[in-house]
């Protein structure tokens, strides 16, 4: 799809995940280049979260292939994701609600003295520059995130998966829970970590998000891909065709996409 | 809505002022519900100690409560992080039973009969302790282990195990009292010989206040070195005071509470000293220093090492751990591994004090030390506790309860009491979280 041909950061082959019989993900492949936002799309159900989760190794795939850099990754678990550079900002946000800010950024891979003690200053100190960063209105760093505010919480989940050098960015819903202003941040941030040369897979209900900020969109329905498609060459109403009859833009007709529009 | 929290943002110095007591509070940073604790252990002593006509806070009192508490104390820093992780451990009363029975047969069967050793060699005892614990670990990591990998809920796994050890510590010795137990290992359980003494006492509490003023030193420089706003120094030199003259006083009791007169005699005969006018001193019984000292080790594991974070974030949102990529099965398994040694040191100290090991020992413990840790603030929801508070939930516990008898409550009612406190000790609790939040 790309004009020039590059090495894939992500490729994901034939992926199948399966809960007792019921095909979520069923032979789905997509793929990410370095600096590309691959926009995820489709209904309640599609299956959006499942591949994710595969590739995050919250919940391993049944079949298929991963190949990360070109080279066939086994991702059994979200420690093997890390290891791979992938990062993941879940729906659910995935906070310790009984921990500070800190404690939640650092979860896992916490800086320590040399006899091994936690450095909670040292994080504290870390976590008070990116949040900064990132929300500037944020000051309530001694606090269980359970009392934060959605925007804040949100903000806290950001800031651990952009700190640590992700080269793989996954993000569900990264603005579901975000005012305007903190919307419009998040998306400063998309652009920026492309700059970068991250790749960043965008899961979002909203069309309008997903048009603005990837570059190529891959539509799921009922646990099968549509097609991905380059955003450039198509309109919003086409990839809506995609997500609800699930026909890529060639394959429909005048009088269904009337149909649809109306 | 109450007010917002207070932000600390503005380094503060200065007397305090008219401010709002929980103001005053905030700027201590203490956690307001262990302070609670503290309050209400006061009212409990001050209320018994009239009812009993200053009985039940004479030094000797005092002393005899604080060795009480000591094995209910060290297993319930255990429990506390237990009950954080959303788990729950019925087993440790018999693995109490279970480690004692072998660390007595050791001591009187195993050593000098069965290898031909002899009694009260000098290595009897940290022989028997080592194996108690190495027991006490292997049974709690059986436990762990079933509970993380096979996914059997903990209350299940450890009921069986309260049924299963208690049985096995019957068939151990067919039922019968193993004692007298070796005369090292009997310090363990406290008692005149088995404590520090006047001058080893202050010599403790001299460290112990070193180590207080150079633990908060230690944390002003720390938060300066990273910027941030540092306690006023008003309160930590206040906090500095309070703790040196509890610590101090504590102290003090201890070493007013005199020996026994028979035994002091007898003593002094023995090591050709005379008794001072106010009798021997005892000083701190050797079971408080260990419990005391394992409550500091257990607060460093829960709040400065990797494990006890994590043990909290698993009990805030097992999920959110498992994506953050912990090991949260080998997480659980340690903490059982760690409540299987503890209830094993508690065995040690139990069956010392009583100089003698049987298989009824510890029944009824995990209860005990379940409302010990639950008084002490630990949340059943999971993520919330203090090794601290927990600790203070055993003295409360056990000023309870020998505050009853020395008032001569009638046994049926102290249970009656005692149940009536722990549900509306967690009623109130939970009343104040939710007009908080």
């Amino acid at each position: 799809m790309t004009d020039v041909p590059r090495k894939p950061l992500v490729e994901m082959r034939n992926i199948r995940v399966s809960f007792g019989g019921v095909h979520a993900v069923d032979n789905v492949s997509v793929d990410l280049y370095p600096g590309e936002v691959v926009g995820l799309v489709g209904g309640n159900g599609a299956g959006k979260s499942t591949l994710i989760r595969a590739l995050s190794g919250a919940h391993p795939a049944d079949g298929g292939e991963i190949y990360v850099n070109g080279e066939r990754a086994s991702i059994t678990n979200p420690r093997d994701a890390r290891t791979y550079g992938i990062e993941t900002i879940y729906q659910t946000l995935a906070l310790a609600d009984n921990v500070d800010a800190a404690a939640n950024m650092f979860l896992g891979r916490e800086i320590t003295t040399r006899l091994g003690s936690l450095n909670d200053a040292a994080m504290e100190s870390a976590t008070r520059e990116v949040i900064g960063r990132l929300n500037p209105n944020f000051h309530n760093f001694k606090v269980p995130v359970k009392t934060l505010s959605g925007g804040q919480r949100q903000s806290v989940a950001i800031a651990r998966a952009v700190h640590f050098n992700a080269r793989i960015l996954i993000m569900d819903e990264p603005t579901a829970a975000l005012g305007p202003a903190e919307t419009a941040q998040v998306r400063e941030l998309v652009s920026q970590l492309k700059a970068e040369g991250i790749g960043i897979f965008l899961i979002s209900h909203d069309i309008h998000d997903v048009f603005d900020l990837a570059d190529r969109i891959s539509v799921m329905l009922q646990g099968e891909l549509v097609g991905t498609v380059d955003k450039q060459k198509v309109t919003k109403d086409e990839v809506l065709a995609m997500i609800i009859i699930g026909k890529l833009p060639a394959e429909v007709s005048k009088s269904e996409m009337a149909e649809l529009i109306t | 809505m109450p007010e917002a929290r207070p932000v600390m943002q503005t380094t503060r110095t200065g007397a305090p002022g008219k401010r709002s007591l929980r103001s005053v509070l905030a700027s201590f940073e203490i956690d307001g519900r262990l302070l609670g604790m503290v309050v209400a252990l006061g009212i409990v002593w001050v209320v018994f100690n009239v009812m009993s006509h200053g009985l039940f806070l004479s030094s000797r009192n005092l002393w005899n409560l604080s060795v009480q508490s000591a094995a209910v104390a060290i297993m319930t820093t255990g429990m506390v992080l237990i009950i954080v992780s959303r788990n729950i451990d019925l087993s440790i009363g018999s693995i109490l039973a279970v480690t004692a029975l072998v660390m007595g047969l050791l001591q009187t069967e195993w050593i000098p009969n069965t290898l031909g050793l002899g009694l009260n060699q000098p290595y009897t005892w940290i022989v028997a302790v080592v194996v108690g614990i190495a027991l006490g670990a292997l049974i709690g990591g059986l436990h762990g282990f079933l509970i993380a990998f096979f996914g059997i809920p903990s209350f299940i796994v450890t009921l069986g195990g309260l049924l299963v050890w208690r049985g096995a510590a019957f068939a151990l010795v067919s039922g019968r009292t193993l004692g007298p137990l070796d005369g090292t290992f009997k310090l363990l359980g406290g008692g005149p010989q088995g404590s520090l003494g006047e001058t080893l006492s202050w010599l403790v509490a001299a460290l112990a206040i070193t180590g207080l003023v150079y633990s908060l030193l230690a944390g002003r420089r720390r938060r300066r070195r990273y910027g941030f706003p540092l306690r006023a120094a008003w309160a930590d030199v206040t906090l500095g005071v309070i703790g040196s003259l509890v610590v101090a006083g504590a102290v003090w009791i201890a070493n007013s509470y005199p020996w026994p007169k028979v035994l002091a005699a007898a003593y002094a005969k023995e090591h050709g000293i005379t008794i001072p006018p106010g009798g021997l001193p005892t000083g701190i019984a050797i079971p408080v220093l260990l419990a005391i000292g394992i409550g500091l080790v257990m607060t460093v594991l829960a709040t400065r090492r990797r494990f006890g974070r994590y043990v909290y974030s698993i009990g805030g949102n097992p999920e959110a751990a498992e994506l953050a990529g912990i090991n949260t099965r080998l997480t659980i398994m340690k903490a059982f591994i760690l409540m299987g040694v503890l209830a094993a040191i508690a065995a040690a100290v139990t069956s010392a004090r009583l100089n003698a090991a049987t298989n009824g020992l510890g029944t009824g413990a995990e209860l005990q030390v379940i409302a010990a840790a639950v008084i002490g603030g630990t949340s059943f929801a999971g993520g919330i506790g203090t090794i601290a508070g927990g600790m203070l939930g055993a003295v409360v516990m056990q000023s309870l309860s020998s505050g009853m008898v020395l008032v001569g409550v009638p046994t049926a009612l102290q249970d009656i009491v005692v149940g009536v406190v722990l549900v509306a000790a967690v009623g109130f609790d939970s009343y104040l979280r939710r007009r908080r939040a």
